[in-house]
């Protein structure tokens, strides 16, 4: 057996159970525990589909950064207190399993048809990475996705002062009347 | 590389699935943000998959995208779930019925 298969099915099993884990744990600090588990198996499959920069990429942004992020907030809140179970939708949950099931089943189909369950990867990527993949990432990046790029910097910035603006407090207004009221009463 | 491409796609889509379940059944925001976080990532291994099958690198350079993206919405989201705490004083998205007729 290869050894890629042999990674494949000791880490696709796993990062199942742990999106599972994540399904039903009640505790959103384990949920989050959990997620990153998945995160690192997802890694390890981009770098055995010859991705090493996306794996680096995803051990960084995603495992480390973003899910700070995520158990920063639980912690910020307090929600580690535990979901409330109870269903307000009648049925939302026996529809959504079902949907669920024939959703997965509907993806094995259309990808048996469409390219088989037998085909494998064409030999050959190392030459599409040359020299390296960061190199070969960053040739088709900067060459065929420029424009792209620079939108998401915009983005990024955006992104970074709408957090600052949901996130601050808002202090109330005060009136010059008021203000001269305090420097009074203070003098 | 002997695993068939398949194999990854199938996962791809049973890990999608899984996210769109959580983000059916539970409450809790900060938990459905989470599952979105799957989804997001089920997704990009499959055009990582497929950038391996096609032997281009686009497809890793849209899953490198579309983890920028994940990141700046993962920034707005906690905000937003931030100042819904602090309006309401729960993340439970039931509690959040202020449209409801």
């Amino acid at each position: 057996m290869p050894l890629d298969n042999v990674v494949f099915w000791v880490f696709a099993p796993i990062s199942i159970a742990s999106a599972i884990g994540m399904l039903l744990m009640r505790n959103a600090v384990h949920a989050a525990l959990f997620l990153v588990v998945n995160f690192f198996c997802l890694a390890v499959f981009y770098l055995i589909l010859d991705a090493p920069f996306l794996f680096a990429v995803q051990i960084i942004v995603y495992a480390g950064a973003i899910m700070v992020l995520f158990l920063f907030v639980i912690m910020l809140l307090g929600v580690d207190r535990g979901d409330d179970l109870r269903e307000r939708l009648v049925a939302q949950r026996p529809l959504a399993i079902a949907l669920a099931i024939a959703f997965v089943v509907e993806i094995t189909l259309a990808v048996r048809a469409g390219i088989g369950f037998s085909t494998l990867a064409p030999d050959g990527f190392d030459a599409v990475n040359q020299p390296g993949n960061a190199q070969a990432v960053a040739r088709v990046l900067f060459r065929g996705y420029f424009f792209p790029f620079e939108v998401t910097s915009i983005l990024l910035i955006i992104a970074a002062i709408a957090a600052m603006v949901l996130g601050q407090r808002k202090a109330r207004a005060v009136t010059q009347a008021e203000l001269e009221a305090m420097e009074v009463g203070s003098a | 590389m002997r695993t068939p491409i398949a194999y990854f796609i199938v996962l791809s889509g049973i890990l999608f699935t899984l996210g769109t379940l959580g983000v059916l059944l539970r409450k809790n925001a900060l938990l459905i943000f989470m599952s979105v976080e799957l989804q997001l990532n089920a997704v990009n291994l499959a055009l990582v998959a497929f950038s391996r099958m096609h032997l281009e690198v686009d497809g890793q350079v849209i899953a490198f995208f579309s983890m920028v993206v994940a990141a700046a919405e993962v920034v707005v989201g906690l905000a937003i779930i931030v100042a819904v705490y602090r309006r309401r004083g729960t993340v439970d998205v039931d509690q959040a019925r202020g449209l409801a007729g």
